[in-house]
């Protein structure tokens, strides 16, 4: 288990998460590398499906972040998106996705050590939980299909 | 119901209407929706407990609107579809005439939209307490069990969606399925489809839904997919306070509070 190196995806905005995990690199702070960073203009701007294409496609856990409250770029998109994210947080719960594999956060643009932290913390929970088999179990029916 | 044809007749009459969408003999023992243009039409219009189709769902139809200005016969679901619809600015008060149902199948005439939302207050939507119940089972299950339950749930799906066709709400002309640059949702009934496609249909009904469970009652192969809209609406009230259709206020994801309560975001 010791061995297993968790496939990690962030979804982050732009003006605050992006900037902050810049400054990570800028100020030699030294994280996991297990994460792949995808830029959204907002976090208003992140489709829930993205999210469970990034499972599909075999991610064991991923990493939704954006401006604090009261800080979006455009007002209100990280607003729109914290009601969002409780909605499909309780519907994942109710299908029996592991909500436990995505982690939400604010990271603002000065914030490279929470960066860090946040992405070093969520590898070490997600390398405890283990792959994440259950989705990727679902999805494998399209590549034996494939296969044929 | 002879008050109801004899209204339903008379709007058509005195041309207000052009159309009455109403319930009529199906086959065997079945309802189905008429469309009755003419006042000799209406006296083939029934009312009864086996009427459980939701007509507003033509109400947002190209070739319903086509037909004139309707008027609709509209028990206690349809009422809550056409509110949530007027809330959404998809119809408004000079767009349709409402033949309201009571639940004891008297008609009641609606002045306005405004009129049906003070109506509707007095009968908030409630979750029964046997959904309530297997809501609550399904929720203690081990996240992995609860994951097999609703694969296995899910497993007779064969995406005919009449579930989006039957719901009122479900009235884009083009839906996300259907987008295959890039393909969203795999269209072949698999596992891995159906999930994501009842997914997504739950998350765009999310505090929109006004549980009129015809999407239940659409389903050939009888899943109870309405479990993840009345879970939604259970999560509405717990976290935004109120749910149900309503003119004033605007729908739960198109709209925040900046002091909304989460536990999750850190």
């Amino acid at each position: 288990m010791n061995e297993f190196e968790p496939k990690i995806v962030a979804f982050v905005c732009n003006w605050c998460t992006y900037a902050g995990a810049d400054l990570t690199g800028t100020s030699r702070i030294k994280y996991a590398q297990n994460v792949k960073i995808i830029r959204f203009p907002c976090t208003g701007r992140i489709d829930f499906m993205l999210l469970l294409k990034s499972f599909g496609e075999g991610a064991d856990g991923i990493i939704v972040s954006g401006c604090h409250p009261n800080d979006c770029h455009y007002t209100s998109g990280n607003f729109h998106a914290r009601r969002r994210w409780i909605m499909f947080r309780g519907l994942l719960d109710m299908l029996g996705i592991d909500v436990r594999r995505i982690q939400y956060s604010w990271v603002s643009a000065a914030e490279g050590a929470k960066w860090a932290d946040v992405v070093n913390t969520t590898v070490t929970a997600i390398r405890e939980l283990g792959p994440y088999t259950d989705y990727a179990k679902v999805a494998g029916y399209l590549e034996k299909e494939a296969n044929v | 119901m002879k008050e109801l044809i004899q209204k339903a007749a008379s709007l058509l009459e005195t041309n207000v209407v052009q159309v009455v969408i109403g319930y009529g003999k199906g086959s065997a023992d079945r309802t189905r929706a008429i469309f009755s243009t003419t006042a000799a039409d209406c006296e083939q219009l029934i009312f009864d407990s086996r009427c459980i189709q939701n007509l507003a769902v033509y109400l947002t139809k190209a070739e319903i609107k086509k037909m004139g200005k309707p008027a609709i016969v509209a028990p206690l679901p349809v009422l809550r579809s056409i509110l949530q619809l007027a809330a959404e600015n998809q119809i408004t008060d000079d767009s349709l005439v409402v033949l309201g149902v009571s639940p004891e199948s008297e008609l009641i005439e609606f002045e306005s939209l405004a009129a049906i939302e003070t109506y509707l207050a007095t009968k908030q939507i409630a979750i029964e307490e046997k959904y309530q119940t297997t809501i609550k089972a399904i929720k203690a299950m081990p996240v992995s069990e609860r994951f097999a339950y609703w694969v296995k749930e899910l497993e007779p799906c064969f995406k005919c969606y009449a579930c989006r066709a039957a719901c009122p709400l479900c009235y884009c002309t083009r839906c996300t399925v259907e987008n295959n640059q890039p393909q969203w949702i795999s269209v072949a009934s698999h596992s891995l489809g159906n999930l994501e496609w009842h997914i997504m249909r739950a998350m765009h009904l999310a505090g929109r839904c006004t549980d009129c469970e015809a999407c239940y009652n659409a389903c050939p192969m009888g899943i109870p997919i309405y479990l993840l809209t009345k879970s939604m609406l259970q999560d509405v009230s717990e976290n935004f306070g109120t749910y149900g259709p309503s003119l004033h206020r605007d729908n739960t994801l198109s709209s925040f509070n900046p002091d909304d309560k989460e536990s999750f975001i850190r």
